[in-house]
């Protein structure tokens, strides 16, 4: 089977960018570059005669042939961080539901955080996951593992083993890692085996109790306020650790000024350090949450238009490298209670790519930026060999930077519908998600 | 004027003209209490329930006085009588009772924005009866209530609000109220207990009670609460009452005709002295007789009464 890929603006950072043809053979790129034709007997007057915008070439034909004219065809777009909610609460998402959720959102990969249910923290939870990966059939699935067994925060997992189990990463995601000297052997023992730390930044004390970004907002609705510094602090922490044992370390869903702050400093002097942010905390304040919108609560909170301007900046000049969803699913069981009682965190995987476009839109980074943070940065800090390169299996997206489109939550592939966009007008959206050189996606 | 709101969520929702309605329909509801029978059948055949879903003596009972003084139907639950015990959501439990065809639910609830919630979700009017640390709108207006009818205004008059703002319903909604009915609101006490932002409500702050009640017509003071000290909000009650309390001899130096509430329960001794709780500027239990004209008002006027309450 021979994919062809016309006619795109092919954009590869630091590799490729050009309008260009991709010729996919066996799932794996078999050449790059201007006026590709597709070989073998017949195929050219048959696929190139008959395909029509995103078509396929005649049934007969070997090839398919996708127009990617006025398009831009990229990388597979990796989200490092998703909580698909099996084993443990399918009933808010499935490994086979998140990974369509994820293919209708243009990403090719996804990092699953191990707060499941038993947690992922030993081989055969991992295990579990992937085999259920492998059944959905759909994207890439890498498991991430606890830092610590159960996310207590008490002792190390099997770290060697659950490498080997296919784990890519550790996290406590949720929980942070409150004590401090385990925080430090966690870094250097997942360093040992060349995996990254992914740390959730939070001082529990300093929460005390706290739904939403403290400040003027949270004092009128009556609701208790959770300050910057709670994220701030211990990302500081981190820092100090990450200098201290050099071992990789990867902060999440970054919310404030403060900690955009410390991350662009300890980059400026060369500790090892990469951080991520999720689209709503570029795309909404604590705004959002007025009327007590529980699809807006979320943790870390949505923050003032400060902190969204500094994270803003934080993407534009580097010092943020990746985008990721955070995805979260959750059922009106957990969502349509009181604020106070309500779960944290929204779904971001069929909404990503059409939020983030707005940062191209705007001219907060260039199209070049967003591919690095969506796709070429998450596989360097997982170690993943990724890119549109001859012989790389085609994991590749397409984006319609053009298409105009309403959110609808209810045709979501998720499970789960807690959405603060639902209704948003968009611009830019994938059209189409290749893993392996299948289609799992196609507008 | 007709009243219109489906709901009464909180002292920002409501209306200049709206407050005014609901104080002066208070002020015709009064008379109802004092009569030999303290009965009109203006609302014989609503339905009021009464939702509490966190303890309250005052504000319950208070609600159930003025429902059966118009001969309205209550009946009160609580969250430990109620199936939430079961494992129900609250949402559940009020499309539940809501297909009993009450008319109006009185809610309490710990939590904030509780009774948005609900609105949300039935038809039956609500009325927040306290939600969290949000809001207390039908204490505000019958403090609303009390001070206008003791000093015939409230535009104008300076009123301080001293103790612990941050975890005060009653402080956000008279903030709210009195600004918004012309008043000058300061607000004073450990920086602790003045949340973020305060300011943006309409009040001014001071760090000192004797700066914040010189020249004030009210003095409004909150509820201290021990469990706070756990939580480092303030040191020990013998420092709170010295520093933050209202002794017999802040009540001297203030305004000759200064008022003093408090809407209670009080700690004696802590926030506010006995003498002080006893003495002749004290107008706390006026508040509480004012307390079941205001919700006879709203209980009235929510139900769409077009009838003059006087008139039965």
């Amino acid at each position: 089977m021979l994919i062809l890929i016309k006619g795109g603006r092919v954009i590869d950072p630091g590799n490729l960018d050009g309008i260009m043809d991709i010729l996919i053979e066996d799932g794996k790129i078999k050449e790059q570059g201007s006026g590709i034709r597709g070989q073998g007997s017949g195929v050219e007057k048959q696929g190139l005669g008959v395909s029509q915008g995103l078509g396929i070439g005649g049934q007969n034909s070997k090839l398919k042939i996708i127009d990617a004219s006025g398009k831009f065809v990229v990388p597979g777009l990796i989200d490092m961080h998703v909580h698909f909610r099996e084993p443990g609460h399918e009933y808010k998402e499935t490994i086979k539901t998140g990974c369509l959720s994820a293919a209708f959102g243009g990403f090719t990969a996804v990092c699953t955080m191990p707060n499941t249910n038993p947690v992922t923290d030993n081989a055969q939870v991992a295990e579990y996951i992937l085999k259920k990966a492998r059944l959905a059939n759909t994207v890439r699935v890498y498991p991430v593992a606890a830092i610590s067994p159960g996310l207590k925060g008490k002792g190390l997992c099997e770290y060697g083993e659950l490498k080997e189990a296919g784990v890519i990463a550790f996290s406590d995601d949720g929980n942070p890692v409150v004590d401090n000297q385990l925080m430090r052997r966690a870094l250097e023992y997942a360093k040992g085996f060349g995996l990254p730390i992914i740390s959730h930044c939070e001082q529990l004390d300093l929460v005390a109790g706290g739904v939403m970004n403290e400040g003027a907002l949270a004092t009128r609705m009556g609701l208790a306020g959770i300050p910057n510094a709670a994220e701030s602090i211990m990302v500081m922490r981190d820092i100090a650790l990450c200098e201290l044992t050099g071992a990789s370390l990867h902060i999440a869903h970054v919310s404030t000024a403060e900690s955009v702050r410390a991350i662009r400093d300890a980059k400026k002097r060369g500790i090892p350090v990469t951080a991520e942010t999720a689209p709503h905390y570029f795309s909404l304040t604590e705004k959002a949450v007025e009327a007590y919108n529980t699809n807006a609560k979320m943790n870390p909170p949505l923050r003032s238009e400060h902190d969204r301007e500094a994270v803003l900046e934080g993407l534009s000049d580097g010092t943020i490298d990746v985008i990721a969803t955070d995805h979260a699913p959750h059922s009106s069981i957990e969502k349509e209670v009181e604020f106070d009682r309500a779960a944290n965190g929204i779904i971001g995987l069929e909404t990503s790519v059409s939020l983030s476009w707005k940062l191209v839109q705007n001219s907060i980074i260039s199209i070049a930026d967003l591919i690095e943070k969506m796709s070429t940065n998450p596989a360097k800090i997982l170690g993943l060999d990724h890119g549109i390169k001859k012989g790389k299996p085609a994991d590749i997206t397409i984006i319609d930077p053009d298409i105009t489109y309403k959110v609808d939550a209810a045709g979501f592939q998720s499970l789960s519908r807690n959405t603060p966009f639902d209704g948003w007008d968009m611009k830019g959206k994938a059209i189409l998600t290749m893993v392996g050189g299948n289609v799992v996606f196609e507008r | 004027m007709r009243f219109t709101k489906k709901d009464i969520l909180d002292m920002e929702s409501l209306s200049v003209d709206e407050i005014n309605l609901i104080l002066n329909t208070a002020n015709r509801m009064k008379e109802i209490s004092i009569r030999p029978i303290k009965k009109v059948p203006t609302l014989r055949g609503k339905t009021v329930v009464l939702f509490f879903h966190e303890p309250s003596t005052r504000t319950r009972i208070s609600f159930d006085i003025a429902a059966k003084r118009l001969s309205a139907d209550s009946l009160s639950i609580s969250a430990n009588s109620s199936s939430i015990v079961k494992g129900e959501t609250l949402a559940d439990t009020v499309r539940n009772l809501e297909a009993m065809n009450p008319d109006i639910i009185v809610l309490r609830h710990s939590f904030a924005g509780t009774p948005h919630l609900l609105a949300r979700l039935v038809k039956s009017s609500i009325i927040n009866a306290g939600d969290g640390m949000h809001a207390h709108p039908t204490q505000a207006l019958l403090d609303l209530m009390t001070v206008r009818e003791k000093k015939g205004k409230i535009s104008g008059l300076r009123i301080a609000i001293i103790g612990d703002i941050s975890h005060s319903r009653v402080a956000r909604s008279n903030i709210t109220g009195f600004t918004k009915m012309g008043a000058e609101v300061v607000i004073a006490g450990p920086l602790t207990m003045i949340p973020k932002g305060i300011e943006s409500l309409g009040a001014s702050v001071r760090y000192n009670v004797d700066e914040a009640i010189c020249d004030a017509d009210v003095i409004m003071m909150l509820r201290i609460q021990k469990e706070r000290q756990k939580s480092f909000l303030f040191s020990t009650e013998r420092e709170y009452s010295k520093v933050y309390g209202l002794t017999q001899e802040r009540v001297e130096n203030a305004r000759s005709d200064v008022l003093i509430m408090h809407p209670g329960p009080v700690n004696r001794g802590v926030e506010i002295a006995c003498e002080v709780v006893d003495g002749p500027y004290s107008i706390i239990l006026d508040q509480v007789t004012n307390g079941v004209a205001v919700r006879m008002a709203l209980l009235y006027l929510i139900s769409g009464g077009t009838r003059n309450a006087d008139t039965d």
